[in-house]
């Protein structure tokens, strides 16, 4: 597999290092950790959060046992 | 390699919406999503005792009525706010431009349609007692739902060419399509009025709660960037 080179100069790789860091890392981890949040709050099926939840995950239109 | 500035500045944020916007939800509800909801359980308990059979479910641990149960009504309505705060801060996280109120408050509307609206039209919010098609069904349905909603509001919104805003308005319709999962026998141990009162009054408390997610993000998530 071969694909056209494509040379960056300094600014660029430092623009594309920056972005990866300051934006794209931080949003994937905080969209990870939201959906987990999501995900215990309406989804998860142990007896004791699905009650504590119940009445909010009625309210959410999940849907609930 | 990640920046832990960047990174903190937006869960902050997101912790802080979820609490208010989780908070204000929980007293939203108070005035008729939370009424209907126990008028509704009356209905459910009483066929439930001429049923004894399926009262399997409540033999678990559950909150006592009143302030125990408002209280983790509270905490689960607040762990789903920080959720979607995250969701929707990590959208903000990755534009170049700085959020505001007014723009959160776009976001929360594009989520308040993919979360809420768009999984409603076709399984609608359901009282207690209601009968239902499998949980799995309907979580599977739930979930593509949510996905092709969101996924075809953001190619109409940002798409750049006529055919991918064409793919993103046929992703909104999809899913209705194919019908959402129903139960064999539908029925409610609740009337049909208290049942149309639970939709109406959860309509209302999730506008209210995704538009109060956005706009409190877009107005504490500063990027100094």
């Amino acid at each position: 597999m071969s694909s056209t080179p494509v040379l960056l100069d300094n600014d660029q790789i430092q623009a594309r290092s920056d972005a990866l860091k300051d934006r794209i890392l931080p949003a994937m981890l905080a969209a990870m950790l939201g959906l987990a949040l999501v995900y215990g709050a309406g989804f998860a099926e142990t007896a004791q959060l699905h009650n504590a939840a119940h009445d909010g995950r009625h309210s959410a239109s999940f849907p609930c046992h | 390699m990640i920046n832990p500035t960047a990174f903190r500045e937006l869960v902050i944020a997101a912790l802080w919406t979820g609490l208010l916007a989780g908070l204000l939800l929980t007293a939203v509800q108070q005035i008729q999503v939370i009424p209907t909801l126990l008028q509704a359980e009356t209905y459910e308990e009483a066929a439930i005792v001429s049923n004894m059979e399926n009262s399997h479910e409540h033999h678990e641990w559950q909150p006592e009525n009143g302030l125990e149960r408002t209280f983790f009504t509270a905490a689960a309505n607040i762990g789903l706010g920080i959720g979607f705060a995250l969701l929707i801060g990590s959208i903000m996280c990755l534009k170049s431009r700085p959020a505001n109120w007014r723009i959160g408050l776009l976001w929360g509307l594009a989520g308040y349609l993919t979360f809420f609206v768009a999984p409603s039209l076709g399984l609608p919010p359901e009282v207690p007692g209601a009968t239902a098609a499998k949980l799995a069904d309907r979580q599977n349905w739930w979930l593509i739902t949510v996905f092709d909603t969101g996924f075809g509001l953001s190619l109409l919104a940002f798409a750049l060419t006529r055919t991918n805003k064409f793919f993103g308005a046929v992703l909104l319709v999809a899913p209705h399509l194919m019908d959402a999962p129903k139960p064999e026998v539908p029925g409610s141990a609740a009337p049909v009025e208290l049942a149309q009162s639970f939709i109406n009054a959860t309509v209302f408390a999730n506008a209210i709660f995704w538009l109060a997610i956005g706009g409190l993000m877009g107005r504490f998530y500063k990027k100094d960037l």
